[in-house]
């Protein structure tokens, strides 16, 4: 049996909720961002550090950043409770699904400090 | 066409899990400095890993597009049974097209 205990807001309607408005923040960022490459055929390094630099944009990018965490999580958590079962992985699947989970939350964690370096480092 | 494009939805998104490793990278080298954006743009010449990045980038616009179509279903917009093969067919056909565009971008 899967419990929701390790759902990212605890319920499913939250996760739900959650999973959309990430989604539309980083697709509104990622749009952003592809258009600046977009119009910017020839790309210099001062160009893509002017971009990036302003205040509003490391904001947009901090909330980027956490949407992804939080989008990936959900969709992450989803995957696993839908393939890391009894039924694919017998008797020891909730040992298996925990170590995995576990594995996600590391590589979100790391990409997050990873992340606010990148942005708040320049 | 509908169960393969959620699939698809699914396998795409664990790509970007593990691939948007490789945007940080290159956007970490091209905003440290002259030396490491150059850097950035050498790894870019190289065969492989402009496919890799290909790769990645054909994910999130896939992934992008099908996120498209599931909120416009959360809005009843093509939650028929027509409908939902229409929109399937469409967003696997916008996709094919914006990642090939993409491409062409990239090379």
């Amino acid at each position: 049996m899967v419990t929701n205990i390790t759902s990212f807001g605890r319920s499913g309607l939250s996760d739900f909720i959650v999973q959309r408005v990430s989604a539309i923040v980083i697709a509104v960022y990622t749009l952003c961002v592809a258009g600046f490459f977009l119009v910017n055929p020839g790309m210099t390094h001062e160009a893509l550090l002017g971009y990036f630099s302003s205040l509003p944009m490391k904001m947009f990018s901090t909330l980027a950043l956490l949407s992804t965490a939080a989008h990936a999580w959900i969709g992450m958590w989803t995957v696993g409770t839908d393939y890391i079962r009894g039924h694919y992985f017998g008797a020891h699947a909730t040992v298996y699904r925990m170590f995995y989970q576990f594995g996600c939350m590391f590589v979100l964690f790391v990409y997050v400090l990873w992340g606010l370096l990148i942005f708040w480092g320049i | 066409m509908a169960a393969l494009a959620s699939i698809a939805h699914r396998v795409t998104g664990v790509m970007l899990f593990v691939g948007i490793a490789l945007l940080f990278y290159l956007l970490d080298l091209g905003l440290g400095s002259e030396e490491s954006f150059a850097e950035a743009v050498a790894l870019l010449d190289e065969p492989l890993p402009k496919l890799i990045i290909w790769g990645v980038l054909g994910a999130l616009i896939f992934h992008l597009v099908a996120g498209v179509k599931s909120l416009l279903l959360d809005f009843h917009v093509g939650s028929s049974l027509e409908g939902s093969r229409i929109a399937s067919g469409l967003s696997v056909a916008i996709s094919a097209v914006l990642i090939g565009m993409a491409g062409v971008w990239l090379w």
